[in-house]
């Protein structure tokens, strides 16, 4: 069986998956661990999204 | 006389117990992603391990990723298999079964052999987790 992702999506599951074992991990409470994850995953789905439009201005 | 027997005998039987988790969490924990969690009761945070660590796996297995082995050679290689080893009980049984021997011919498979050496390394930050929680550093 053969998986085809495009990057986004590949990046959308890389970035979803770690956020949720970073936001375990890294944190005592619940709450803190809910928000940690959901800082990480927008920060990994931010970076993305910045350094590919960096990149597009650049290959202009 | 027995208070103070059992005043003398309790803090030292705690240590023991707490020592025998702090070895086996990880150990179970290396093996499988998140059962480091799940033997000491913690079900929820165990279960997402598992599923995270484990869909990563997979998902780059299923990508074509390349799995490294400890072949001695290129720095990266070693690297990539130190890597790939943290993957502990799912490391093996894709060798066992020969898996992951494709090359890194085209985009798709280098981001699946990406997710398999994450997935390593986050199943090393849940083991050091799983043993914080063993030792009583973190509840």
């Amino acid at each position: 069986m053969t998986v085809q992702l495009t990057h986004f999506s590949a990046a959308f599951v890389f970035a979803l998956f770690a956020s949720i074992v970073f936001g375990i991990t890294h944190r005592e409470t619940t709450r803190d661990m809910v928000r940690y994850g959901l800082y990480c995953f927008a920060m990994f789905l931010g970076g993305v999204l910045v350094a590919g439009w960096a990149m597009w201005l650049v290959r202009r | 006389m027995a208070n103070s027997t059992q005043l003398k005998t309790k803090p030292a039987a705690e240590p023991a117990h707490v020592s025998m988790m702090a070895v086996v969490a990880p150990a179970i924990g290396w093996l499988i992603p998140g059962a480091g969690h799940i033997i000491q009761k913690r079900w929820i945070r165990g279960v997402l391990l598992l599923i995270s660590i484990g869909t990563l796996f997979g998902l780059g297995l299923m990508m074509q990723g390349h799995i490294y082995r400890a072949n001695g050679g290129d720095i990266l290689d070693i690297l990539g298999f130190i890597g790939d080893l943290g993957a502990g009980g799912m490391y093996v049984v894709t060798l066992a079964m020969n898996g992951g021997q494709g090359a890194i011919a085209f985009a798709i498979a280098d981001y699946g052999t990406k997710f398999m050496i994450v997935a390593g390394l986050l199943n090393f930050i849940a083991i050091a987790d799983a043993y914080h929680i063993a030792i009583g550093k973190k509840q």
